[in-house]
């Protein structure tokens, strides 16, 4: 399931409704994303997330499905706010379910990799010098090649 | 040919611009092409088209590689490297 919110969730809540969906989960993997205050040396007193609407959705199902192509999960979960946020604020919660616990924890880096590279989202963060876009970085890239898969 | 151009974030506020109907002439038929065809309207689209800042591409919310091509209708979409999570 793929939530794009303003509001804030509740991550034992959202683990909990996903725990107990069936019997035969063994292993509940989950992300929380939460706002810095500090990025690049400056300290950060807020961020604005923008998305592009119908795109992200679309973009998180792909990587969702991507995810439960390449192992054995029973259910993932991605929630991502948007909207204005401050520092300790939650920004995105992934949430992955299985049998086991390897392609549970597997399945929600990997989402969140992708989601890093190619979800639709744009961070523009109040700092003590004005406001700025983040710049992506590259260290993201290099997170998700590592999931490529050799020819 | 006839699609909708939307622009996002760092590029939406360059451009001053979030999204238009646009009519394209012919030698706009890919990405690329499309990309040069923006930056000749010169000042902020030349900066921003022009290929000295890394921008992606999406054709009805997809992302694509500057050689994916569209037809009448489409929705095309430039923005910058995307930065959420």
């Amino acid at each position: 399931m793929i939530r794009v919110q303003h509001e804030d969730f509740d991550v034992g809540a959202e683990i909990n409704r996903m725990r107990r969906a069936r019997p035969d989960i063994g292993a509940v993997a989950a992300f929380v994303g939460q706002v810095r205050d500090l990025n690049e040396g400056d300290a950060v007193s807020g961020l604005a997330l923008e998305h592009y609407p119908g795109m992200t959705e679309k973009a998180l199902e792909n990587i969702v499905a991507q995810a439960k192509n390449r192992w054995n999960i029973f259910d993932a979960l991605v929630i991502h706010r948007i909207g204005q946020l401050k520092p300790f604020d939650q920004i995105v919660l992934v949430v992955v379910s299985g049998a086991h616990r390897g392609e549970a924890f597997a399945a929600c880096e990997f989402i969140m990799d992708f989601l890093k590279t190619e979800a639709p989202f744009w961070k523009k963060e109040q700092t003590e010098r004005g406001e700025r876009w983040v710049d992506a970085r590259t260290s993201d890239d290099a997170a998700k090649q590592r999931w490529a898969k050799p020819d | 040919m006839k699609v909708a151009l939307l622009y996002f974030a760092r590029l939406r506020e360059a451009l001053g611009a979030s999204r238009e109907e646009a009519t394209l002439p012919a030698e706009a038929r890919d990405i690329q092409s499309l990309m040069a065809w923006l930056a000749q309207r010169g000042g902020v689209w030349q900066e921003e088209f022009s290929g000295c800042r890394p921008l992606r591409a999406a054709v009805n919310q997809e992302l694509v590689a500057n050689d994916a091509t569209f037809k009448d209708g489409d929705e095309i979409a430039f923005f910058p490297p995307v930065t959420g999570g």
